[in-house]
Formats: structure tokens, sequence, C-alpha cells
């Protein structure tokens, strides 16, 4: 702030004070002539015989005033009030908000150490882990896929066993991380309405739902040319690039021929944003262990494994994971 | 007693109370109209698009700072739920700013890209859809409505004269930009943007 702008307020704040103090004296002090104190009304009567005194403040009330005069005076050479007078505490909003956060970061360090060291199952299994993870949740996660978990039409049910890009601790990591875009692109005007059709029929029938068998007939070799390459050839999905699978009862969007028709006449589009920025590693870490807790225990055939190890074949360990999973289902 | 003087003279009274009165607000609000600080945009801090004025004129239309606030005070409690603290020069643009002061709802400051965008149609068309425990109401006409863009060159031209940096080519452009939208689009463009120039939120 510029010298100009300091000397206009350290001005006007002068006055006020100054101001303030002899308001206080003069109206206090009796007036030559003025009569004592007790003896003078405001000439009003009210009932008949009911008058008001017209008598100074009570000391204290006013020594209280006077007090306040005086902390004013202390709070801004103590405090940054006037202009870019700094104060002699050297206070900032800014700074008691770091000191805010380093006393409570520093207070949880050994807390976060002793998690870094965990692996993810060692975290899923810890109390401590687990309570801050639950917050957590609660707070950047709770809004899309539900308070208990489960999701909602568009985003994922996290306590099943079926994984959109795969349930192992290093995908968990890299969806809640780095996030992911699924998008669908809309198959409308390629395949025309009968296309549609036919290409609806057949995805009903591949997780065992009624459909013409004509028409599923047809639709299976547009599905092979066209869907295949998310939701693979036997539809079972390709957790590489979150195609979901087709050919179980877990459904994103819902699984009747209304919601399958829409998916395929206009695509579908959403994003789960990358939480790393807003909350660095190692709280994505415990919403990684939290999350997968949250799902039935893998098969025995995927054991849990450390994340040093499970980095190798990423691609194919998912893939068996998903597969596993859904043998599982 | 003087102050009979002041209490019996009505013209008096009500010329000491202003300037009483002035005091404060000279020496507290008048300097920061000249302190870059509040003025000048914060680093990354960009004038609306058409798309995301037409979009905030909604979220004024409908309410929406009734109960929820865009600012995130430097409390610790704040920051962890919120992100970094809002800064004066994030809302140069914004006139009316949005401040707020009543959270039925969460703080927006910095709800750009924290959810996907069908995450905000959904949640404005029936928000019970998402999150079974919200009170928000359900917002589906904005679904519905279509904008034209006809006006929007004016709010633009309006802002410049106020000191918002338009060019005449985003003015030129900007029913082209805003025309067939919906008002849902337009809400959500303006919502995606916020709090999103500073990339320290933490």
């Amino acid at each position: 702030m510029s010298t100009g702008w300091t000397l206009f307020i350290v001005i006007i704040t002068a006055i006020n004070v100054v101001g303030a103090t002899w308001l206080m004296w003069a109206s206090s002090r009796r007036a030559p002539g003025e009569k004592a104190p007790g003896a003078e009304t405001t000439g009003h009567t009210w009932d008949g015989d009911l008058a008001e005194y017209n008598n100074p403040l009570p000391r204290w009330w006013l020594w209280l005033f006077y007090g306040s005069v005086v902390f004013s005076l202390a709070y801004l050479v103590l405090f940054p009030g006037l202009g870019s007078w700094k104060g002699t505490l050297g206070w900032t909003q800014e700074g008691q908000w770091q000191k805010e956060v380093e006393a409570a970061e520093l207070a949880a360090a050994p807390m976060f150490e002793r998690f870094s060291r965990m692996s993810f199952a060692e975290l899923g299994a810890d109390a401590d882990a687990m309570r801050v993870a639950r917050n957590l949740y609660a707070n950047h996660c709770a809004m899309c896929h539900g308070s208990d978990a489960r999701g909602a039409i568009g985003f994922p049910n996290l306590t099943n066993a079926d994984w959109q890009w795969g349930g192992t601790e290093d995908a968990v990591y890299a969806t809640i991380a780095y996030g992911r875009i699924g998008a669908m692109p809309p198959w409308g005007e390629v395949l025309g309405p009968d296309g549609v059709e036919e290409v609806v029929a057949y995805t009903l029938t591949l997780s065992g739902q009624q459909a013409p068998a004509d028409l599923a007939a047809a639709g299976e070799a547009r599905f092979q040319m066209i869907c295949s390459a998310c939701h693979g050839l036997d539809g079972k999905g390709m957790q590489v690039v979150g195609g979901p699978n087709l050919t179980d009862d877990v459904w994103i969007y819902g699984g009747g021929a209304d919601m399958i028709r829409y998916a395929v006449l206009n695509g579908r589009q959403n994003q789960m944003p990358a939480q790393l920025d807003a909350l660095g590693e190692q709280r994505v870490r415990l919403l990684t262990a939290y999350v997968l807790t949250l799902a039935p225990p893998q098969p025995a055939a995927e054991p849990a494994a450390s994340p040093v190890e499970s980095t190798a074949d990423e691609g194919e360990a998912e893939a068996t994971a998903g597969v596993a999973a859904d043998a599982a289902e | 007693m003087n102050h009979e003087k002041i209490e019996k003279n009505v013209g008096l009274l009500g010329v000491l109370t202003a300037v009483a009165i002035s005091f404060g607000g000279l020496a507290e609000i008048v300097p920061l109209y000249f302190s870059g600080q509040v003025t000048e945009p914060a680093p990354g801090v960009e004038p609306y698009t058409a798309l995301q004025l037409e979009g905030r004129d909604i979220y004024i239309r409908e309410g929406c700072y009734t109960c929820h606030s865009q600012m995130i005070r430097p409390f610790r409690s704040e920051t962890e739920r919120y992100g970094h603290y809002s800064l004066a020069g994030e809302s140069v643009y914004d006139r009316p700013f949005q401040f707020g002061s009543k959270r039925t709802g969460p703080d927006l400051a910095r709800v750009g890209g924290r959810y996907s965008d069908e995450w905000h149609r959904l949640h404005l068309i029936n928000p019970r859809d998402l999150v079974p425990e919200s009170n928000m109401p359900g917002f589906p006409w904005l679904d519905e409505r279509v904008l034209d863009g006809k006006i929007t060159p004016k709010k633009m031209q309006t802002l410049r004269t106020l000191g918002v940096p338009y060019t005449d080519e985003q003015i030129a452009a900007a029913t082209d930009e805003v025309a067939g939208r919906t008002e849902m689009q337009a809400l959500i463009a303006y919502l995606q943007g916020l709090g999103i120039a500073s990339k320290t939120w933490n």
C-alpha cells in the first residue's frame, strides 16, 4: 500500500481515536452551572409523577470506553491496521493459516510416515489408516460414488467385484491419482436404426436377457466389428481401455433395453477427476487401500501382492484379475 | 449536558451520525479501491467466456448464491475441504462478486474440475439421484431451455466498460458461442471454470 494511502488511513484513524476520546471526556464532565447528578431531570413526566434523571454515564462504564481506546492503540501497534504498518507481532492471515497447516501436518507426520511404509493390504487392515481414509472418502469420493460406495447411475459401485479399469492395487491407485475418462462414441448414425436394434438385441443376450433371436443373431456380427474394440470379442470388457463387461448384471448406466439403446445411439461420456494434485500421494494411497477393502475379497488366484511385485505385466495382471473377478461373480 | 444540543437537533444528529459511521468505511474500504491486490487479476485468471458469462447469469437467476458461497477462508478446516483459500484477485471479473454469506450447500469457489460435466448435469436435474442425502432442489428445466445469445455481446460490452478486457473479436463471436446451447451447458461451463486458475489448490 502506498505511503499516501497509509497516511490517509493513519490520519482518519487518529482523528477517530482522538475524537472519540474527546467526546467521552467532554460529555462526561459537568458544564459550568450544570446541576449535580441526581438534581436535574429531563423535564418529562409520565403517569403523573414519574420523571427521568438526566445523569451522566456511570463511571465504571465510562472507564470501559477509555479502556477500549487503550486497547485500540495497543492493537494498532501490535497488528497490521494502519496501512502498510505490519505490526510488531508480524501477524498475517496467511501466516496464521500456514501455522495451522504446519502444526496439523507435524502432528500427522508420524502417522503418515508409518502409513508410507505399509503395503495396501496392511493399510486396509490398519484401523488408523482406514479412519483417515473414510473421512477422505466422505469428503472427496462420496459425491459420485455415494456415501455407501454403491455408486449411482453413471458412477460405478465400488462394493462389488466388478472393475471397469482394473481392480489391482496399481490400477485402483492410477484411477484415483490420475483420473479416468470413459468415452463411448455415439453409434446411431453408423449403425442406422435397424443396426442399433440388432446390436441392442445382441447385447441383451450377452447378459442372458430376452431378445428376439433373429435380431440378436444379426447383431453379433456388428458387435464383433464395432463394439468388440472396447468391450472385447466375448463382451466381457477390456479394463485397459475401460470398456465395461456386458455379460454380467453390473451396469453403470442401467442394463435394460432402453438404457442400452440410449448408449448405442448417443454414446456415453463421463470422467473420474484426477485427485493426485488435490490430495497428494499419501492420501491417494490411503484411499486406494480403502476402496480395495470395499470390494469383496479377491479370489485365491489373485493374492494381495505388494505394489512392487504387481507392477510387472500390469495389463496382463489386470486382465487376469478381471476374468477372475468375473468368475467369482 | 452537551449531548442535549445534539439530541434535540435532528439535522445535527444526522450529520454527526453519518460522519461517525463513515470513518470505518473511509479507512477500511476506500483504500482498497486503489490497491492492486484487489483490482488486478491473480495470475492465470481470465475473463469469463461468453458461455460461462451466460452460465454465471443463470447461477444468479436461480439464486445459487443463497445456499452456496464462493469464498474459501484461510482456515485449515476450509482449505482441507475446498482447496487453497480464495484470493482477492480471483474475483476481479465478478460483477457483482458471488462470495455469498451462507453455506447450506458447500462452497463452490474451486468446484471447477472437481466433478465431471455429466455429474453436474445429472446432479442439477435431480441431486438425489447422485447424493441421496442432498437437500438441494433440482433444476431440470435448465436442460430444456436453449439460449439464443442475442444479448450476450451487450453484456460483454457493458463489462468492458467496467474494465473487463474483452476484445472486439470475443464480443463479435459471443452470440455464435452461446446460441443453441442449453442453460445447463452454460451453467456447467461456468461451474467448471471456477477457481481453476491457480494450480496450487491443495
